[in-house]
């Protein structure tokens, strides 16, 4: 196959390269510049977008043999991933930029260039699995699977892809178990990015000061911050900035009359004002998600699955069918709806600080069904 | 002779392969010791290697030996030129603080000029081209009129780079000599394509490389008047007039003189292969791809003041509508054929050449270059093989679009 490898300038995506070299592909090196004003060097835990990094992927591909470009994907970067983390905050939901690049970038963007340009497969460095299972009389499909590294799994992110960009999709690294066993390839290979740090934060946000960000790019904007009964409890520079399950950072003068601990439990932007309140208003067993994905046929009707909201989160019970729209009811119709829902009711216990914008993704086992972005989050 | 690149290499203008004569001057000398400042024997051998170097590219060049300044290259010989002719000239008038550029000049000269402009108060002025790049002389006598007291140099590349276009060195440096003003030019693309008369162009200085005419990378030289001002860049042990100190590069400066000398004894033979060869390249694919632009001027004309063509005899330059240089490069790679897409990269990120750009293509039609650029090792199954490909290879690229949804705004159909 000829095979695109996503290189970042990392060792995950460094080593993926070579597994997919090793394992006979004629392999292609491309690193995605996606700011136009890139660092000198690296700085922090961002890890992909210097000139350092980009050097850095090209030695990696230097030593496997392979050649190397750089794509400038910088606007369609900053049209969809970065304008979609300013809007989602704007509206006072909590966006994973992650999610968004898989979804517009490297997914799509990439995928579709590498494929125009004659490309079978783009091979990434995330952690997750691809199962190929046989269907009788019909083709293979390939099921989207949890790494076996829990740490590092990273299906949560890569469920928005949808089956048809799976069939694309290449994970060499989807059976490590460790990073240091990664590593170890990496350094086993001579690869110099053996030893190079992880890297944590947005890669578009520097320093990690994602409040310092948003007000660089949509202003200071002070407002209040009441409690549930509307009485004013301190000030903000923003209600965008803020996210539902959010404790720290409220700027609180005075604690609370009964002692207890205080949450963003809604970010009210058309008025500007932070609600804040105690913790059990954050527990919710409902939620309403719009944009589902289905790896499989939509459940017309209620499924046993699990459901994990966040990239590090723990799965939970829950029951989950499709929906014609967000938050309305199942019905046959959904795969026709331009933008279906998905209904979720959570059976085993409730979670708290479910904030609208982040994917929730369903799971049976370590298979991913489907995902969607959730609207809505209540108790029933 | 190195070997040339597997494969159909049509990127001679980045660097083409060392003549075997002067790789085996470059070893001869390399394989000596001797530091050709010492006073003992094993210096005055290496300094004999040196001068006689010296001598050689001065009658190359039809400069005076005590006018060739050896540098460690093109890059090192602009930055020079530039930051050390204006530091010269505004030691004795501290008002002369315009530097005068073609708009399509090398980064070499582009970037020392502007960063001049950041750290030490100088004012560039880029000067206009028409639609085949070459210098509007109107612009350039306009300026002049305004504000010559105030201006420090002139730089003005003998051949463009990118799409071949040779400039009126000659014109531009009688309308600055008319103020007294000194003219820098950048003749890394021109020696050995076009013929090259340092005394007889009138310039006051002028950059030399080693490895586009058939020498090593790393050694060059920057042809200056002797009574040109000009500060000097790298201080130290005071070599080569005070101007360009370190330990001179014998085996390399060797090389270099060996290389200078072959290409312009060659030149007019080989230059006339070329042309035709290039000739049948650009026929070849306007003839396959119906949607390629030849940008730069017409291959069969004449600079009218000179009798040197137009256009360098090597070089080849397209457009192709909706189609991406980078995607047509890497096609152009994975079918065994070598190109480039003539563009600055920074950290090999493709910017729409600012080249292009001043010769009014649109940013759209920018992004879809390609520049062929042939040499020694050429032949007529390079070209043939290039135009047997391309026509999918295009196809493909078109198919693959630009990279960015804003690029697609811009009309390409």
């Amino acid at each position: 196959m000829r095979v695109l490898a996503a290189m970042s300038g990392g060792v995950d995506s460094a080593v993926a390269a070579a597994l997919a070299v090793e394992a006979g592909h004629d392999v292609v090196g491309v690193h995605m510049a996606l700011s136009r004003n890139r660092d000198q060097f690296r700085t922090g835990s961002r890890g992909c977008c210097s000139i350092e990094d980009a050097g850095d992927a090209r030695r990696a591909a230097d030593v496997l043999g392979i050649p190397y470009y750089v794509w400038d994907l910088s606007e369609r970067f900053e049209d969809t991933v970065v304008a979609d983390f300013l809007a989602e905050y704007s509206a006072g939901r909590t966006p994973n930029p992650c999610v968004r690049c898989n979804e517009h970038i490297k997914f799509e963007a990439l995928l579709d260039k590498a494929t125009a340009l004659g490309f079978d497969a783009v091979a990434t460095g995330h952690y997750a699995r691809v199962v190929t299972r046989d269907v009788p009389d019909a083709a293979p499909t390939r099921e989207l699977h949890r790494s076996p590294n829990a740490e590092k799994d990273q299906s949560y992110v890569l469920a928005v892809m949808g089956p048809e960009r799976l069939e694309r999709a290449m994970f060499p690294l989807g059976g490590f178990t460790s990073k240091a066993e990664v590593r170890a390839e990496a350094q086993r290979r001579g690869l110099s990015v053996s030893a190079k740090p992880d890297s944590y934060d947005i890669c578009f946000v520097a320093d990690g000061d994602t409040r310092g960000f948003l007000r660089s790019r949509l202003g200071s904007l002070p407002g209040e911050v009441v409690d549930t009964e509307g009485n004013v409890v301190g000030e903000h520079d923003g209600a965008y900035a803020f996210t539902v399950g959010q404790r720290k950072g409220l700027g609180l003068g005075r604690p609370a009359t009964d002692g207890r601990a205080r949450y963003v439990v809604d970010v009210q932007t058309s008025t500007n004002t932070v609600v804040v309140g105690p913790a059990e208003l954050l527990s919710v067993d409902r939620i309403a998600g719009t944009g589902a994905v289905w790896f499989t046929e939509p459940a017309a009707d209620w499924v046993e699955a699990e459901v994990q909201v966040r990239a590090h989160g723990s799965p939970v019970p829950a029951q989950v069918r499709a929906a014609s729209h967000d938050g309305g009811s199942a019905g046959g119709s959904a795969g026709d709806d331009p933008a279906p829902g998905l209904e979720i009711r959570l059976t085993d216990r409730p979670l708290r600080g479910v904030a609208a914008g982040q994917s929730a993704v369903v799971y049976r086992g370590t298979q991913v069904l489907g995902q969607a972005t959730v609207s809505r989050a209540w108790r029933a | 002779m190195t070997t040339p690149p597997p494969g159909v290499y049509l990127d001679h203008a980045a660097t083409t392969p060392m003549s075997s004569s002067a790789l085996e001057a470059f070893v001869a000398e390399a394989s000596r010791t001797g530091n050709p400042s010492s006073l003992h024997s094993a210096g005055r051998a290496a300094r004999r290697a040196v001068e006689e170097s010296r001598e050689a590219v001065a009658a190359a060049l039809g400069a005076r030996p005590s006018e060739v300044i050896f540098t460690g290259g093109g890059t090192e010989s602009d930055n020079l030129a530039i930051k050390g002719i204006f530091w010269g000239r505004r030691r004795t008038d501290p008002l002369r603080t315009r530097v005068l550029v073609s708009a399509v000049e090398h980064h070499a000269v582009l970037d020392p000029a502007f960063w001049l402009a950041g750290h030490a108060g100088a004012e560039i002025v880029l000067l206009p081209v028409d639609r085949e790049g070459r210098l509007d002389l109107a612009g350039l006598r306009a300026e002049l009129a305004e504000h010559a007291d105030e201006v420090a140099l002139v730089s003005l590349m003998w051949a463009n780079n990118e799409v071949g276009t040779v400039q009126p060195v000659r014109e531009a440096v009688r309308l600055a000599h008319q103020h007294g003003i000194p003219v820098h030019t950048d003749a890394a693309q021109a020696v050995g394509q076009v013929e090259v008369d340092f005394a007889a162009s009138g310039v006051d200085a002028m950059t030399v490389t080693g490895h586009k005419l058939g020498g090593p990378v790393g050694v060059g030289a920057l042809v200056a008047r002797r009574d040109l001002p000009i500060e000097a860049v790298l201080h130290g042990g005071g070599q080569e007039r005070g101007v360009r100190s370190g330990t001179l590069d014998a085996a390399a400066i060797r090389a270099f003189a060996t290389a200078v000398t072959e290409a312009v004894e060659q030149r007019a033979e080989r230059a006339a292969r070329l042309a035709a060869l290039r000739d049948e390249l650009v026929a070849g694919v306007l003839r396959v791809a119906p949607e390629a632009v030849l940008r730069g001027p017409d291959p069969s004309a004449g600079a009218a003041s000179t009798g040197s063509p137009a256009r360098l005899p090597g070089n080849a330059h397209f457009t192709f509508l909706g189609a991406e240089g980078d995607s047509l490069l890497y096609l152009l790679d994975s079918a065994g054929v070598q190109a480039s897409t003539g563009s600055a990269c920074q950290a090999g990120v493709p910017q729409p050449s600012h080249v292009l750009l001043a010769m009014g293509v649109p940013e759209t039609e920018a992004r879809g270059a390609l520049r062929f650029s042939l040499g020694v090792t050429s032949t007529h199954a390079d070209v043939e093989r290039l135009i047997e490909v391309l026509p999918q290879v295009v196809e493909r690229a078109r198919a693959a679009g630009p990279a960015s949804p804003r690029a697609m705004t811009g009309g390409v159909v």
